[in-house]
């Protein structure tokens, strides 16, 4: 069972409509039981960084994520999902995040410099493949394009990094250390290169 | 390097994909989940689905086309048309919008996209805008093109992308139609005050005005129906074609 958590950030539609596209059993749920029984998570997540922490957090489904990853099940964050397995976010303040990964996430605008490129960074881009025989891009190629949304990005996390789109500045895409894992790119939103990222999560 | 996209868009009443020409003479063209699916493996980013169903009782007919189209096809949809209010971002986003397109709704309302946009997110929330040439200025019009505002376009553009619209349609009621390129003047203009994604429509006819759109800083993207709709231009042809001239391109 593939378990997409649901805590009142964003929708969901698109993301379980493909993993039922996919032919996934998935459960859209923040019921700390069945998450606990899960074989793989989805963190999903739009909006902004505080607030969907402390919704997260109001749920009370973080010591569970916290345990599923001890015991290494896959875990893939998506855009705002993502940037929660970050150790911070410097978003309107600063905020602790879920800590799984080392790093921070931070302002585009601020690195851009006198660039005309626009924030959010919203559209397709082509990846770069920093680790191109990590399982989750099992099925994907150097240059495939992707869809983003986004207007902060991770820093300082050159170890988890397995794939980048440049837009000014390098942008990890997808990023991962053992079973934890985040794309700053929406794959529920990518087309086929999206659908075959997802089914690369499902066969891990 | 973000590419340009492209982005054909469906008119769709009573559950089925029209086409107007300068907004009249409504013809029938097909399925909309037929249409998606084609566009879709063809190569379009982005599809843009516009309900312009006259009456309120057919909207669900309207909602169960977009259903049925976001659980098939996995690239961003845009939904506009009859959009007024905070429940209706709420119907057509459960029903699989990614984003919402706001017009008329913008003007009777000014506070509407502030509010969609703290509620939904800015990346949600796309501002479109019917805009003609009136005494060398530029007015907002209304009602699908049939009411001129009197509101100065740029300002509105400008003022649009202040309360939090993450994208901005363009579309000019002098090009729409007349299949003679884009209103390139009118795209510069407002790209060179505002600082979102702008979305290009009215006037495309053959590829080449897509790549005279794509010459201009700030556009990022194109948004045309009937040339895609009749075939006229194919998506995978324009897409090759312009990466091919150096306009960076998503390929499938």
């Amino acid at each position: 069972m593939t378990v997409i958590i649901d805590y009142g950030v964003g929708n969901l539609f698109s993301l379980s409509s493909s993993l039922r596209f996919l032919g996934a059993q998935t459960a859209v749920t923040s019921d700390p039981a069945i998450i606990a029984a899960a074989d793989r998570i989805l963190l999903p997540g739009v909006g902004a960084f505080g607030d969907a922490m402390a919704k997260l957090e109001a749920t009370g489904v973080i010591p569970v994520l916290n345990g599923q990853v001890a015991l290494g099940k896959p875990l893939l964050g998506i855009c705002l999902g993502m940037q929660m397995l970050f150790a911070e976010s410097l978003e309107y303040g600063h905020h602790k995040g879920l800590g799984y990964l080392p790093g921070c996430v931070c302002p585009l605008s601020e690195d851009l410099g006198g660039t005309a490129l626009k924030v959010p960074h919203m559209g397709w881009n082509a990846l770069d493949l920093v680790q191109p025989a990590h399982p989750l891009m099992k099925y994907t190629h150097a240059g495939d394009c992707v869809y983003f949304v986004h207007s902060y990005y991770a820093k300082d996390c050159d170890d988890s990094l397995i794939a980048t789109a440049e837009y000014g500045v390098t942008v990890p895409a997808a990023v991962g250390s053992g079973c934890v894992m985040g794309t700053q790119f929406h794959p529920e939103k990518s087309g086929e290169v999206g659908l075959k990222i997802l089914r690369a999560f499902l066969e891990l | 390097m973000i590419t340009k996209r492209i982005i054909p868009c469906l008119d769709i009443r009573d559950g089925r994909v029209v086409k107007g020409v300068n907004f009249e003479g409504i013809q029938d063209v097909e399925d909309p989940v037929t249409m998606a699916r084609f566009y879709n493996e063809a190569g379009a980013d982005e599809l843009v689905f516009y309900d312009i169903t006259a009456s309120y009782e057919n909207r669900p007919l309207f909602d169960s086309v977009l259903r049925e189209v976001a659980s098939q096809i996995f690239i961003p949809l845009t939904v506009g048309g009859g959009i007024g209010s905070l429940e209706d971002f709420d119907r057509v986003l459960k029903a699989g919008a990614d984003k919402v397109s706001v017009n008329s709704g913008a003007i009777k309302d000014p506070s509407l996209i502030a509010r969609a946009a703290k509620k939904y997110g800015d990346q949600c929330v796309v501002l479109s805008m019917d805009v003609k040439r009136v005494a060398g200025r530029y007015h907002l019009f209304a009602k699908g093109g049939r009411e001129d505002t009197g509101i100065d376009a740029l300002q509105w553009a400008k003022q649009g992308a202040e309360n939090g619209a993450g994208e901005i349609v363009l579309n000019s009621i002098d090009t729409d139609g007349v299949k003679q390129g884009f209103d390139l003047e009118m795209l510069a203009d407002v790209a060179a005050l505002v600082h979102i994604p702008i979305i290009a429509s009215g006037g495309a006819g053959r590829m080449e005005d897509f790549q005279e759109l794509f010459r201009l800083p700030g556009v990022d993207a194109g948004l045309a129906a009937s040339i895609f709709h009749f075939r006229e231009v194919s998506i995978r042809d324009l897409k090759t074609y312009l990466r091919d001239n150096g306009v960076p391109m998503r390929i499938v």
